[in-house]
């Protein structure tokens, strides 16, 4: 028990706290929460590159990763990320078939609840279902993707990729293009780069935008020569064919014609512009080889290291609050 | 619960509320066993009634004809987990109602005359509210061969739809409504084109782009609606639109009726009282079918009713039991209930501003009752006695926890509203009783 006059001590310089319980989105986050959990993301960055890549901050935490979708990278990305952090990490793969056939979502939290983790990761193919499965678990929720609605990891490794490579975010012209109608990577993205202060345009064929969009606060282009023209970041979106419930596109060669990212439209953009891609790529249909490898624009690759250490930020933030029992 | 079925009551000390013919008075009603024998000012105190009456004092309270709600789903037979009749029997005299027609989507559906006669039989056994039904408009609500339309009236259906389920094929639509006309019956469609709507989920737009849930636009009502109209037209059938819930809907409505088409139209009070606001944070209860609409459409719904372009309101009652509900969005079922919240919400309407008490009221007693051409909905001398007792302003909050029955999906959870049922009488039986009553 403290005394009243022992003061604590406090730290000169505090980061700011992260006041949320769980990450289910970018929308309903501050400037300052973006830019503290990019900061930290950094410090692991360089941490990454070392040999001795191992901590301890949350050792003797659980982390589970639930995922009701196939994915390699994601899954893998949070698995290192729990890993380094000196975490448990266990992998829940979970065919939404199965879960259909009995076991809902709020059977499958009360299963949770009884194993006492500290943090899940969820992806599922249903917008709205990791909010759901938030409200009834007692522990910290990552969305690692939910239907067509965030994925609010991916555009946080996506605005530290940007700026560690340009130094900013505000003020930037970025062209999202492809398939926004079905994706949440563009959604997140829309939010983070517009609270952060970027301008953001959307470049798609009608058929793959949604309506109203233009209210998400973006300019939308369905000619993709216009969207690009003087862009620092072109941000390509994978096409998801699984996705595509009826014929939103007449075909590969003509959605490739128009666009897919090669160096004739690319041109167009700011000679420095820099390509981005969330990955697994469909190459000849959303992209082009050759623009895809180009190692002095493209930073796809770099965008796989930044997962890394934004998923060890944010796993962070939420087993480890600085501020206890909110 | 229920009184001795014969003898004469009088509810004395009511103002007396019958939106067909306009009256509001102070006074009473005499009732001897099911039916009603008089009624008018002279009843105002127990004197009136003369000796030997049972003396039901009204506290100065509504006593108005019980509603009649023209489109509800039943459960039973099939679904009996998510609400029986008795359940649904229970829901609608909490809320007021006397007389409900469901649809024919039970399990098996109400395409035989031998199901209809089972659902009433049933009903007759509970003893609430009358349930009358619709026959199925096309053979397993399918949408491909008519159904046996002229002995499912027989039987006693009041009109043909295929339920939830759009008839969606032109020809067979041509078909039925011409068919039906045989009979003076008429076809209720759920106006909504399958091809649009598919997929789809909340209303197409910013909360649907936001939310990442697939849209239903608006089109997809006005489209199947435009389409109906023409057929009407070209078949001289009656034709019923449900639950209309946009502004190009009310629309068409409107202009079909200027040009003296056989078309009528209800909506419910989900798509004059909410907008999609309410799907936020994925709210399951606030998924239904069709989507709520935008603030406009709404407006417009709301408009509709006060213009009379809309006949009438129906509570589209759907119950679902919490498994079907607590999913994620997209795996949640459509459908709200609807019976005990129909009165209070409508009467949102007259403490609106929107329409006087009388109007508000027609829209679930009179007005549906002429659509169905049931001698239901009216007091007046002769007539069954079939009566509810209410208090127009009393607040109250809609708790789905306190509502009656399993499924407890209302999309007006946690809504305040104005208007409170005392008791509710059915043949002259008081079938429900507020608790403080």
């Amino acid at each position: 028990m403290h005394d009243g006059r022992s003061a604590r001590i406090v730290p000169a310089m505090v980061a700011p706290a992260f006041l949320h319980r769980h990450l289910l989105g970018i929308q309903g986050l501050t400037p300052a929460e973006i830019g503290m959990l990019l900061d930290l993301s950094d410090g692991y960055v360089d941490r990454n590159r070392r040999n001795d890549k191992k901590q301890s901050t949350l050792r003797g935490r659980t982390v589970i990763n639930l995922f009701f979708e196939n994915s390699t990278r994601t899954r893998t990305s949070f698995e290192l990320a729990g890993k380094r952090l000196g975490a448990d990490v266990i992998n829940m793969q979970v065919s939404t078939s199965s879960v259909n056939k009995g076991e809902t979502l709020i059977d499958t939290a009360v299963t949770l609840n009884a194993m006492h983790l500290d943090v899940l990761v969820v992806r599922h193919p249903d917008s709205g279902a990791v909010q759901l499965l938030s409200e009834k678990v007692n522990c910290a929720v990552i969305n690692g993707g939910d239907g067509s609605h965030e994925h609010p990891t991916q555009a946080l490794l996506d605005a530290l990729t940007i700026r560690r490579r340009t130094g900013r975010l505000s003020g930037l012209v970025v062209a999202i293009c492809g398939d926004v109608l079905h994706s949440r990577v563009a959604r997140s993205n829309i939010h983070l780069l517009n609270i952060m202060g970027a301008r953001v345009r959307v470049v798609a064929p009608k058929t793959l935008l949604p309506t109203d969009v233009d209210k998400l606060g973006v300019e939308v282009f369905s000619d993709m020569k216009k969207g690009l023209k003087d862009c620092d970041i072109v941000m390509m979106l994978r096409v998801q064919n699984e996705r595509m419930s009826g014929n939103f596109i007449p075909s590969i060669r003509e959605y490739f014609h128009f666009f897919g990212l090669d160096y004739a439209k690319l041109s167009l953009a700011q000679p420095e512009a820099l390509i981005m891609h969330p990955g697994p790529m469909n190459r000849g249909f959303e992209i082009d080889s050759d623009v895809a490898d180009d190692v002095e624009r493209s930073v796809i690759r770099e965008q796989v290291e930044m997962g890394v250490a934004v998923r060890m930020a944010v796993l962070e933030v939420l087993a480890h609050p600085s501020v206890e029992a909110i | 619960m229920a009184q001795p079925r014969a003898g004469r009551v009088a509810y004395v000390n009511a103002r007396l509320l019958d939106p067909a013919s306009g009256l509001d008075v102070l006074g009473g009603v005499l009732t001897d066993g099911e039916t009603i024998v008089h009624l008018g000012p002279d009843l105002v105190r127990a004197e009136g009634a003369g000796s030997g009456a049972q003396i039901v004092d009204c506290d100065g309270h509504c006593l108005a004809p019980g509603l009649v709600d023209m489109r509800m789903q039943l459960r039973e037979p099939g679904d009996e987990h998510m609400e029986t009749l008795k359940l649904a029997g229970q829901a609608a005299v909490a809320g007021g109602v006397t007389s409900m027609v469901c649809l024919p989507n039970t399990r098996p559906v109400i395409d035989d005359g031998a199901i209809l006669e089972f659902v009433a039989r049933r009903a007759r056994q509970v003893g609430l509210a009358k349930v009358y039904a619709y026959g199925a408009a096309t053979k397993g609500l399918k949408g491909e061969e008519l159904a046996e339309m002229g002995m499912l009236a027989e039987a006693g259906a009041l009109g043909f739809t295929d339920g939830t389920r759009a008839i969606a094929d032109a020809q067979v639509m041509r078909r039925a409504l011409s068919y039906a006309s045989t009979f003076g019956l008429m076809i209720v469609q759920h106006p909504e084109d399958p091809s649009l709507a598919e997929g789809g989920m909340v209303n197409e737009g910013e909360m649907a782009t936001r939310l990442g849930l697939s849209g239903i636009p608006t089109c997809a009502e006005s489209i199947m609606l435009a389409r109906d109209v023409r057929l009407a037209e070209l078949t001289g059938g009656r034709y019923h639109a449900a639950h209309v819930s946009t502004a190009e809907g009310v629309e068409i409505i409107r202009r079909a009726k200027e040009r003296g088409l056989a078309v009528t139209a209800d909506t419910a009070p989900f798509y004059f009282a909410l907008n999609e606001l309410a799907v936020g944070n994925y709210r399951t209860f606030a998924k239904l079918s069709p989507p709520l609409r935008s603030e406009a459409d709404r407006l417009a719904v709301v408009r509709g009713l006060a213009e009379g372009v809309i006949d009438a309101i129906a509570s589209d009652h759907s119950p679902q039991d919490q498994d079907s509900k607590r999913r994620p969005f997209a795996q949640a079922a459509f459908g709200g209930v609807g019976l005990e919240t129909l009165l209070a919400v409508t009467l949102g309407l007259y403490h609106g501003g929107h329409l006087p008490l009388l109007s508000a009221l027609r829209l679930v007693t009179s007005a549906p009752a002429s659509l169905l051409g049931l001698e239901a909905g009216r007091l007046k001398q002769g007539v069954a006695a079939d009566l509810v007792l209410f208090d127009p302003d009393r607040g109250w909050m809609v708790n789905a926890d306190r509502l009656v029955g399993k499924s407890r999906n209302s999309p007006f959870d946690g809504h305040p509203v104005q208007g409170h049922v005392r008791r509710t009488v059915v043949d002259g039986r008081t079938v429900f009783k507020a608790y403080d009553f």
